[in-house]
C-alpha cells in the first residue's frame, strides 16, 4: 500500500487584491509524509500556517506550488492540481476532516448531520443513523439533542457533533483541526481513545492540537511548521 | 329580382369565395387544423354566425338545398334570418328536412338523423381554439398544435374531475381528429360528439371573428378526449321526448308556466316533427308535471 | 458518480448586438453534481442559464446533452419538438418567480400532474396519487391538492413549482434564484428541501444565484461570472474560503456576517 499522504515542497500565500495586490506568504517548502496508522501533529505558534496546511490537503485552499499526493482509485492523485470532481471523490472516499467549527445546515438534525457522510457513500440511511447514534452516545451528547439542528448547541456540543461526523466513516486519511478545543476532560479522553482506535485500524492522521495533554497522548510525531515559515514579504 | 343593384351570387364576390375555398381545401387536407382566412364583414354582427355564413356562401351552388338550424331548431330567429339571407342572395331552395338538404348550416347541434355521403354540415364557431382558456397566448397554442403538445387539454379534464367528481364539460368537448389535431367541435353538446366520428358527410367549421376555418373530411376518426378511469360518456335523459316519445335524442327543457312546470322535448325540431307525423309520442304532453318531476341531466 | 458527463458546454457565447451577454463559457456537468453560477445582476449568469436551458439561442458555441440512450446531442441541432420534450421530461426549470413556472389558475394537483399528462399518462387516479405523493415530498398537505397556487404562500408556491418539475424524474434541473424574494426562514426550509431532493434523486443541477450562502449550501462546484466572463471556477468551499480572482475576493468580502 502506498504512503497515504505525501506533501512535497508545498507553498502557500494569499494575494490580497483588495489591498493593492499585496502578497501575504504563509508557508513554503512544506514537505512531510504520513504512514498508515500514524498520527502526525502540526506544531508551531498561532499564525504559523498549521490550519492552512490542513486546508490545502483537504482542497479547501488553493496551493501555489508543490504536490500533495494521495492514492485514489489505484492511482496517485495530486490534490494541489486535482479538478473539483476528483477532489469531491477524494473527500468522499479518502480524506475525512474534522474542522474547528461546525457549519450547520438549517433544519437538519444532529443525527443526520453525523450520518450524512455515510449516506453519501451509499450506506443505508437507517444503518448510518444507528452508527451516528452510537457515536454521539459515546461522546456523551444527550439523546434529547439528537433530533435538533445543532445551530443552537453550545460550542462543546457542536464540536462533538463535528467529531462524530468526521469519525463516522472509515476514510484512510483523517484531518483534525483542534477537535478537542471546547471539550471538557471527560470528552477529551473519549476523543483520544477514538483517535487511538483509528490508528489501530491504519488510518493516517494529521492534526492540530493546542492542548498539550491530548497532543502527547496521540502524537507519534510533531511536524514543526515554523520550519516552513517564510520571512515576511519575500515569499517565492 | 327587379332591384337595380343586385348581389353577386351568394353575396360574396368571386375573389373572396376563391380565397375561402382555398382555406377550406387546406382545412380538408389537414383534418382538425385551424386555417387562417381573411374573414369579411358580413351584414350581421359577429357572434351571429358570420363564419358559418361565409363558409356556406363559398360552397353553395344554385342546385343546392339549404337547411339552417340553431340549437337544433329550424324556426329560431337566427336560423330563419340566415335561411332568408341565402334565399335572397343566392335564390337557392331551402328546406327544414335533414334528409333533403345538401348543405346544413348549424349552431350548437348535429341533426339526430344520420347524415349521408354528399351532405355538408357547416358549423358556426365562436372560439376555435380549444387550448385558449388554459393558454391565452396564441403564439404558444399554435406551437402546441404544431408540436402535438396536448397535455394541457387533459389538465382541463383533470380539473373537472377534481372539482366535480366527473368530467363536467358538457359542450365544446375537445376531440382529437385523425389521431393528430385536438379540435374544438364548437359549442355542440358532447351528446353530438360521437356523430362526428366516421361521418359520411363533410363537416366544415367557420369562425368569423377569429378568422379560422377547419374541417373534418368524410369518414374521419374523431375521438373525444378522456381518462382511462373516467371514460367519455354522453348525456342521457331519464324520460323520452314529451312530444314524439323518442328515446336517445337530445332534449331541451321547455318551461310551460310560472309555477315551474316544464317538459322535455327534442331539440331537433325536424326529427321530432317527423316522428310525430309517423304517429309517435304525444303521451306525455298531456301531463307535463310528470316530466318535470324527473328532471333530466342539465345539458349545459 | 458516473464517469461520463451529462452536459458538455463548449465556447458558448451570446451577444446582444455589440454587447456581451456571456462569452466563451466552457464546462462539463456530471450526474449528481450541483453547479452554482454566481455573480451580480448583469454579470451574464441568467443569459448563460437561458442559453443552457434552450430558452435563448446562443450566438456561438455548443451545448451537448447526454440523452437517456447514452448518445450526446447538440441541443441547438435538435428539432424544437425534441427540445421541448426534453424540457418537460428529462429537465426541470425552477423560476425565481413561481408564477412564471406554475399555472396559477389550475389546482396544485393539476400543476404537478401536467407533465405526466403531457407524456401520455391517461389514468386520473394514478396521476392524482402521484401528485399527492409529490406534494407530500415538498411538504404541502394533501388536502391542499385541489387549491390553486394563488391561495398559497410564496414558499409553498416555490415548493409546488419544484414538485411540478420533479414529477417526471428529470436528470437535470435549472434553478434561477430559487430562494429569491423569500423570507429567511422560508429560504432555509426550501434550501434544506432542495438539498435533500437533489441528493436523494441524484439530480444534476445548475443554480444561478447572487446569494453566496445559497451557493455554499447547495452546490459542489462554483463558477463566478463578471461582465459575461467566467472569472473563477472551483470547488464551492475553495472558491469561497480562498478566492483567487480580485472580483471573487470582492464578492466574498461583501458578504454580511450575521
Amino acid at each position: 500500500m502506498p504512503t497515504p499522504l505525501v506533501v512535497s515542497d508545498v507553498a502557500k500565500s494569499f494575494t490580497m487584491h483588495l489591498r493593492d495586490g499585496i502578497r501575504l506568504p504563509v508557508v513554503a517548502n512544506v514537505s512531510f509524509s504520513i504512514k498508515a496508522g500514524e498520527c502526525a501533529v502540526l506544531g508551531g505558534p498561532s499564525g504559523a500556517g498549521k490550519s492552512s496546511i490542513l486546508k490545502m490537503v483537504y482542497g479547501n485552499y488553493a496551493v501555489d506550488r508543490g504536490q500533495i499526493i494521495v492514492p485514489y482509485r489505484d492511482r496517485l492523485v495530486d490534490v494541489a492540481a486535482a479538478d473539483p470532481r476528483t477532489m469531491l471523490g477524494i473527500r468522499r472516499d479518502m480524506i475525512g476532516y474534522v474542522s474547528q467549527f461546525l457549519r450547520t445546515v438549517p433544519r437538519v438534525s444532529a443525527l443526520d448531520v453525523v450520518a450524512e457522510p455515510l449516506i453519501a457513500r451509499g450506506v443505508d440511511r437507517k444503518d448510518a443513523r444507528d452508527k451516528a447514534g452510537s457515536l454521539l452516545a459515546g461522546l456523551n451528547l444527550p439523546e434529547r439533542l439528537w433530533s435538533l439542528p445543532p445551530a443552537t448547541f453550545s460550542g462543546g456540543e457542536q464540536q462533538r457533533v463535528n467529531i462524530a461526523r468526521g469519525f463516522i466513516t472509515d476514510h484512510p486519511i483523517l484531518l483534525l483541526d483542534e477537535p478537542t478545543a471546547s471539550l471538557d476532560a471527560k470528552n477529551r479522553d473519549v476523543v483520544v481513545s477514538m483517535i487511538q482506535q483509528k490508528k489501530d485500524t491504519g488510518v493516517a492522521m494529521l492534526g492540530i492540537f493546542h492542548d498539550q495533554d491530548v497532543r502527547e497522548a496521540v502524537a507519534d510525531r510533531i511536524v514543526d511548521v515554523t520550519a516552513f515559515s517564510v520571512p515576511n514579504g519575500v515569499a517565492a | 329580382m327587379t332591384e337595380l343593384a343586385t348581389y353577386n351570387f351568394a353575396y360574396l364576390d368571386e375573389q373572396t369565395k376563391r380565397m375561402i375555398r382555398r382555406a377550406i381545401l387546406k382545412a380538408i387536407a389537414i383534418p382538425g387544423y385551424q386555417v387562417p382566412f381573411a374573414s369579411r364583414e358580413m351584414p350581421m354582427p359577429y357572434g351571429w354566425g358570420t363564419g358559418g355564413v361565409q363558409v356556406t356562401a363559398a360552397v353553395i351552388g344554385p342546385n343546392d338545398m339549404l337547411k339552417v338550424i340553431d340549437q337544433g331548431a329550424d324556426d329560431t330567429t337566427n336560423a330563419v334570418s340566415i335561411r332568408a339571407f341565402f334565399q335572397k342572395v343566392s335564390n337557392v331552395r331551402v328546406t327544414t328536412k335533414t334528409t333533403e338538404a345538401t348543405i346544413i348550416q348549424t349552431r350548437h347541434r348535429i341533426p339526430e338523423t344520420a347524415l349521408q355521403a354528399g351532405q355538408t354540415l357547416v358549423y358556426q364557431v365562436p372560439i376555435p381554439e380549444p387550448l385558449r382558456f388554459l393558454e391565452p397566448r396564441e403564439t404558444e397554442t399554435r406551437k402546441m398544435h404544431a408540436l402535438e403538445e396536448y397535455g394541457l387539454m387533459h389538465v382541463k379534464l383533470y380539473e373537472d374531475i377534481a372539482r366535480h367528481g366527473r368530467i363536467a364539460t358538457t359542450y365544446a368537448y375537445p376531440v382529437k381528429v385523425e389521431g393528430r389535431y385536438v379540435m374544438d367541435p364548437s359549442p355542440t353538446p358532447k351528446f353530438d360528439n360521437p356523430k362526428m366520428h366516421q361521418s359520411p358527410a363533410l363537416q366544415l367549421f367557420g369562425a368569423g371573428r377569429e378568422k379560422r376555418i377547419y374541417a373534418i373530411p368524410p369518414y374521419t376518426e374523431v375521438v373525444s378526449l378522456d381518462f382511462e378511469d373516467h371514460p367519455f360518456e354522453i348525456q342521457t335523459f331519464s324520460e323520452p321526448c314529451a312530444l314524439c316519445g323518442a328515446k336517445g335524442s337530445y332534449l331541451d327543457e321547455v318551461i310551460l308556466d310560472d309555477k315551474g312546470g316544464s317538459m322535455f322535448v327534442c331539440s331537433d325540431t325536424d326529427f321530432c316533427e317527423d316522428r310525430q307525423a309517423e304517429g309517435n309520442g304525444d303521451h306525455l304532453s298531456a301531463n307535463p308535471a310528470q316530466a318535470a318531476a324527473n328532471p333530466a341531466e342539465a345539458a349545459e | 458518480m458516473s464517469d461520463i458527463p451529462l452536459l458538455k458546454v463548449k465556447a458558448l457565447s451570446k451577444f446582444y448586438g455589440s454587447r456581451i451577454g456571456c462569452q466563451n463559457v466552457a464546462f462539463e456537468l456530471w450526474p449528481g453534481e450541483v453547479l452554482a453560477v454566481v455573480g451580480e445582476s448583469g454579470s451574464g449568469k441568467t443569459t448563460l442559464l437561458d442559453c443552457l436551458a434552450t430558452r435563448l439561442a446562443p450566438s456561438t458555441g455548443s451545448v451537448e446533452y447526454r440523452m437517456r440512450d447514452g448518445q450526446f446531442r447538440d441541443l441547438y441541432r435538435m428539432s424544437e419538438a425534441e427540445r421541448r420534450f426534453l424540457m418537460r421530461t428529462d429537465w426541470g426549470f425552477v423560476h425565481q418567480n413561481p408564477a412564471d413556472g406554475l399555472r396559477m389558475s389550475v389546482s396544485a394537483g393539476a400543476n404537478v400532474g401536467e407533465r405526466l399528462m403531457a407524456v401520455g399518462d391517461r389514468h386520473y387516479g394514478k396521476i392524482r396519487a402521484t401528485a399527492t405523493d409529490w406534494l407530500g415530498r415538498v411538504e404541502i398537505a394533501a388536502d391542499r391538492i385541489d387549491d390553486q397556487p394563488r391561495a398559497f404562500s410564496g414558499g409553498m408556491r416555490q415548493r409546488l413549482q419544484i414538485a411540478r418539475n420533479l414529477v417526471t424524474n428529470p436528470r437535470l434541473i435549472f434553478m434561477d434564484e430559487p430562494t429569491g424574494g423569500l423570507d429567511v426562514s422560508v429560504q432555509a426550509r426550501l434550501l434544506d428541501l432542495l438539498r435533500g431532493l437533489v441528493s436523494d434523486l441524484g439530480l444534476a443541477a445548475i443554480v444561478v444565484t447572487h446569494d453566496l450562502a445559497v451557493a455554499r449550501l447547495l452546490s459542489h462546484r462554483m463558477m463566478v461570472m463578471k461582465d459575461g466572463h467566467i472569472v473563477e471556477t472551483g470547488l464551492t468551499d475553495r472558491v469561497l474560503d480562498d478566492p483567487q480572482a480580485p472580483y471573487t475576493q470582492l464578492l466574498v468580502s461583501s458578504i454580511l456576517q450575521v
